[in-house]
């Protein structure tokens, strides 16, 4: 009686969403064409798209209401080139009638977790950082201006569905640590490449304790561990979130069977991470910050799709407030959508920072690619709150850039240098 | 049969490497980016590759940002194909989506400036420098049939939509 039909092996949240979208009985390994419900390109892939869709000789977006041109990338345009761009996409949005979030508008992926993802859905985005609307259970990923290409004018596309990891995690974050730092963690533990192809899917009674921001921050950097997506179940923190994002009608319980299968489990004790850093120049090169006592930081960005959100600002303002940053050090601050702008100035975060000493920049990715509001001189080194630290990706390819989270951004602002969060807390 | 040269790189090379961010406003000036391929790799490769030649990686070739131009600058490049240990999916897709082989296989034994010879239906790489012989792992039906037409646009244009 060993005979294990496939039938009877429960299914990964990935398994399950890409099973419902094709039709099929979707395993890991099998190749589906699956539906997809929310599509979109940025301001650095959208042209390309726009070219190969046009290429295709497309005219029709299968679902306009369902296609979004998103303005975030380098926005307000800083440069001729770009404005070209900018007008390009405007002409295309206008002409096939698909949705536009223009200049100020915010970075795609915060506004797709605010207002457009639902548990369930296949997203799929012309930007690597579509993952982070798996923290709401869809199934989001990104692909390049091809790919995109053919889902605005078909509506689907391909997948290989992945071998799953599961990530159980378990006990609460200590004081000072935070979603960053166990995003940081993980990959520093599995490598760069550890989960090149599959999915990345967490679990475990610790979850509970991570709210929405904490999730879209872990499901956002789940790609630079190779992931294709990084899944959540949808519980009652995503309950909550929908609710408060005026949307409880998007609301749907999904998680994985118990007797689903999984490449390989990681156990996760939250209670044991401290403030980590990747350093120079790869995401999985980690240190913890205590350990980088005294080295000098330039600028402190804090911001992105990553860590964008009023908590990551309150954070930052909860450490900076009534004080100055360091003086030969810059910090500069993008919040990552209006909500979070008007939010964070409602809650006086804001002044707190003016008054620290930052500048703030309109909803957007601002310095996070080296494209405008911050970019990096030769010799000059960054802490930001990003997702990547790669030679060259800030500016000059000489620049020193190290990832950490919020509180540690702002206790390195207020020092100069590299500092642990729970020694200025 | 594809025959050139190998230029050597190593682990983790990142479209950052590739074209970083920094290009974005030239790429709708497609001549133009093309000149910066793999530049924060090695600055002089633009000036060095010829048509046919190979970029040879380590594991997780093509790691970071879904931006195609990173494939594209390098087929702009002449690059016949890249040989790596393993690849980033978002490259991957979007190599094979623009018509360049991507061939995974270990390329510990390959070193910089050997004179390659690929046979892609037959699924060999021969070194003639070193006299080796190494093969690499198949393609999957769907993304074979996409590279065979010559990237997504022609398939698409030909069949309409997506055949497994």
């Amino acid at each position: 009686m060993s005979l294990r039909s496939k039938a009877y092996v429960g299914k990964t949240l990935a398994e399950k969403i890409l099973s419902q979208k094709s039709g099929c009985d979707a395993r890991a390994g099998d190749i589906v064409i699956a539906q997809v419900d929310l599509v979109f390109a940025q301001d650095t892939t959208g042209p390309l798209t726009i070219s190969q869709f046009q290429s295709a000789n497309f005219e029709r977006l299968a679902n306009p209401k369902k296609t979004v041109i998103f303005f975030d990338h380098a926005a307000p345009s800083p440069n001729r080139e770009l404005a070209n761009d900018h007008r390009l996409m405007r002409q295309f949005a206008l002409t096939t009638g698909c949705l536009i979030s223009d200049v100020g508008g915010g970075v795609c992926h915060q506004l797709v977790a605010e207002s457009l993802a639902k548990p369930g859905d296949v997203i799929v985005g012309a930007d690597s950082h579509t993952v982070t609307a798996g923290a709401l259970g869809a199934f989001a990923t990104g692909m390049g201006s091809s790919d995109v290409a053919v889902v605005f004018a078909l509506g689907k596309t391909w997948f290989r569905v992945p071998e799953s990891l599961k990530i159980i995690v378990s006990g609460e974050l200590g004081r000072g640590v935070m979603a960053k730092d166990l995003a940081l963690y993980l990959i520093g533990t599995i490598g760069a490449d550890g989960a090149t192809y599959k999915a990345l899917e967490f679990g475990g009674e610790g979850l509970a304790s991570l709210k929405m921001s904490d999730r879209l921050t872990i499901a956002n950097m789940a790609v630079e561990a190779g992931a294709k997506v990084g899944l959540f179940p949808v519980d009652r923190v995503t309950r909550e979130y929908l609710n408060r994002q005026k949307r409880s009608e998007d609301f749907r319980p999904l998680s994985a069977d118990t007797n689903a299968d999984y490449e390989r489990t990681i156990n996760i004790n939250l209670a044991a991470l401290e403030p980590t850093v990747a350093q120079p120049h790869q995401v999985d090169n980690i240190a913890l910050a205590r350990e980088l006592k005294g080295t000098k930081i330039d600028q402190v960005f804090i911001g992105t799709c990553t860590n964008g959100r009023l908590e990551d600002i309150a954070t930052a303002a909860a450490i900076l407030k009534g004080k100055k940053r360091h003086p030969r050090t810059r910090l500069i601050i993008a919040p990552a959508s209006p909500q979070v702008m008007l939010d964070a100035i409602s809650a006086s975060y804001i002044r707190a920072l003016v008054e620290a000493g930052a500048a703030i920049m309109p909803p957007g990715c601002a310095a996070c690619l080296g494209l405008h509001q911050g970019v990096l001189a030769g010799g000059e080194s960054c802490l930001s709150t990003a997702n990547r630290n790669f030679k060259g990706r800030m500016g000059s390819p000489e620049a020193s850039i190290y990832l950490g989270s919020p509180a540690t951004a702002a206790a390195t602002a207020l020092t100069g240098e590299i500092t642990d969060p729970r020694e200025v807390m | 049969m594809l025959k050139g040269r190998a230029f050597k790189f190593g682990d983790n090379i990142s479209t950052d490497h590739i074209i970083p961010g920094r290009f974005a406003y030239l790429r709708s000036n497609l001549p133009e980016l093309a000149k910066h391929v793999m530049e924060d790799a090695d600055p002089d490769f633009a000036a060095k590759v010829s048509k046919g030649d190979f970029i040879v990686g380590g594991s997780n070739f093509g790691l970071g940002s879904s931006r195609e131009h990173a494939p594209l600058v390098i087929k702009m490049a002449g690059v016949s194909a890249i040989l790596a240990k393993s690849v980033a999916r978002i490259f991957f897709r979007n190599a094979i989506n623009l018509g360049l082989p991507v061939l995974i296989c270990d390329t510990d034994g390959i070193c910089d400036g050997d004179e390659l010879e690929v046979d892609l239906a037959g699924g060999t790489v021969y070194d003639k420098t070193s006299g080796q012989k190494f093969s690499f792992s198949q393609l999957p039906e769907v993304m074979l049939n996409i590279l065979n037409k010559g990237g997504l646009v022609p398939y698409i244009q030909k069949y309409g939509d997506f055949k497994l």
